[in-house]
């Protein structure tokens, strides 16, 4: 299960390609277009701010996507293939989740190159193994998090309802794109209610040595999200029928 | 090899099978029919472990089906009603993917693979994606793969939808010559009375969720008073066609009244 989506992902190259697309576009418009006004405010340098949101931005779309792409394989029928092995539905759960955390730990590895290129530079390069743990928690979460929801659906359709609802305010209303001091109390509400926001949080301290929230916090929550999540895809596998 | 026991599958009130019982013996080949929507498919998912009957109880191979699913499932190979292959895969990924899941050892997957890819023809393209195969060669690709695993069963949901004449009498030779030198068991439906008249020593007709027939291509000639199963089949089950879901089928069914007066 886990190579199968592996194989799927390197074939695609121009999907990788294009993944990259987007959060570079944040990257260079958002970030050379507001650093002044940021670096006005005191803020320090936006690129450096930024990188980490970015990354986590990438992580949290692919993921969610190859963890989604069981809607395809139900659709095509694959899903039955699976379904008629001798395999638990929990194995099968965890061979997508992991298959898809995989793919965007690298997604995201990928973009940390890239911005690196940019001239963006970590704080200390000794951190830099923790910030690979929260990239792995992030990839991980978000993967178990399309998995579920794709268990759920039983096509396509409801595809940009969920990139309109679930991801992109899941992004927008993280600590992604703007520091979460001094933020007003209905956004802080939410972005704190965010598991995002402790991933985006998580990279910041391991990149740039600080963050709104401690690293442990985040870890803290990051595993205690992605354990409710995938208890609850365990619930869903198991009523599977097709 | 095959045991059904009252067996009903309700959704909501529809009940798509109606306390349905029969038996299919070992290296049996058995034709399991029935006019669109009679629950032929339900029928073989409940048989495959894909859903649970409502009531009523199935054995396959000594196992209980829903008890006891992963066992169950080393037991049989399938092949659906529409394809279940991975497109974006090689011919040989596909059947490593099967065996994979199947727990089989790497040398007898290796082995199994060359030789059931042998078997359905396709050696030569294992390493083309499968989704620049024609129709034909899914099925037949689908076949090795159900076959991967020695199955004891092996279940065919219309393995011949819409493959030419060359094909659909390729597919049931190698059907036949499984059965008989491998003995394994033949479960399969059909539209085609003439594969039934060829392949099946016996016949189930399901209609509206029951069986209203089983026995031997002779009984069922015998009961009905029919020369040929074509016949008998519809002699069964009623000449009106059949209702399927969505509105397009009912607005069929009406034009359909209309023009026959």
């Amino acid at each position: 299960m886990w190579l199968r989506q592996w194989k799927r992902y390197i074939r695609k190259k121009s999907r990788i390609i294009g993944s990259l697309g987007q959060p570079l576009l944040f990257l260079f418009a958002l970030g050379f277009g507001l650093s002044p006004i940021f670096e006005a405010a005191g803020g320090g340098d936006y690129i450096q701010f930024l990188t980490p949101g970015v990354i986590a931005m990438t992580v949290l779309f692919t993921a969610v996507f190859t963890g989604m792409e069981i809607i395809w394989d139900k659709q095509f029928g694959f899903m039955k293939e699976t379904l008629v092995a001798p395999v638990t539905r929990f194995e099968i759960m965890m061979g997508k989740t992991l298959g898809g955390a995989t793919v965007s730990t690298i997604q995201g590895l990928l973009i940390f190159l890239v911005t690196f290129i940019a001239g963006f530079r970590p704080e200390s390069y000794a951190m830099l193994p923790l910030a690979f743990l929260f990239l792995v928690l992030i990839a991980f979460m978000f993967s178990a998090i399309g998995t579920v929801i794709a268990a759920r659906l039983d096509d396509m359709q409801a595809f940009p309802l969920i990139i309109n609802f679930v991801i992109q305010p899941l992004f927008f209303l993280s600590g992604a794109l703007f520091p979460l001091d001094n933020i007003p109390n209905v956004l802080r509400f939410v972005t704190n209610m965010n598991p995002l926001t402790y991933g985006v949080e998580g990279l910041r301290f391991a990149l740039n040595g600080q963050s709104f929230f401690s690293p442990l916090t985040s870890i803290f929550v990051l595993v205690g999200v992605t354990i409710a999540v995938l208890l609850t895809g365990i619930y869903q596998f198991s009523k599977i029928e097709i | 090899m095959i045991k059904v026991e009252n067996v009903t599958k309700k959704y909501g009130d529809f009940k798509a099978v109606d306390d349905i019982s029969f038996e299919v013996k070992t290296g049996e080949v058995f034709a399991f029919l029935g006019p669109n929507g009679a629950g032929k498919t339900t029928t073989i998912k409940m048989l495959t472990t894909l859903i649970k009957p409502t009531k009523g109880k199935v054995f396959l191979d000594g196992h209980d089906v829903a008890e006891n699913p992963s066992q169950t499932r080393k037991s049989f190979g399938i092949v659906f009603q529409d394809p279940s292959l991975d497109n974006e895969l090689t011919a040989h990924e596909n059947m490593y993917f099967h065996a994979v899941l199947f727990g089989l050892s790497k040398e007898e997957s290796k082995d199994r693979i060359n030789k059931l890819l042998e078997l359905v023809e396709l050696t030569e393209k294992k390493d083309q994606y499968v989704k620049f195969f024609s129709g034909g060669m899914k099925r037949r690709l689908e076949i090795a793969r159900g076959l991967l695993h020695k199955p004891k069963v092996l279940f065919l949901d219309e393995p011949t939808l819409g493959l030419d004449p060359q094909t659909r009498k390729h597919i049931w030779d190698y059907i036949r010559n499984l059965n008989k030198e491998e003995k394994v068991t033949v479960f399969f439906t059909t539209h085609h009375m003439d594969e039934v008249e060829k392949m099946a020593e016996k016949v189930a007709v399901i209609d509206n969720g029951k069986i209203v027939f089983i026995g031997t291509l002779d009984e069922v000639k015998q009961k009905t008073g029919m020369q040929n199963l074509e016949d008998a089949f519809i002699s069964l089950t009623g000449h009106e066609i059949r209702e399927e879901e969505g509105n397009v089928g009912k607005f069929q069914m009406q034009v359909n009244r209309k023009l026959m007066g």
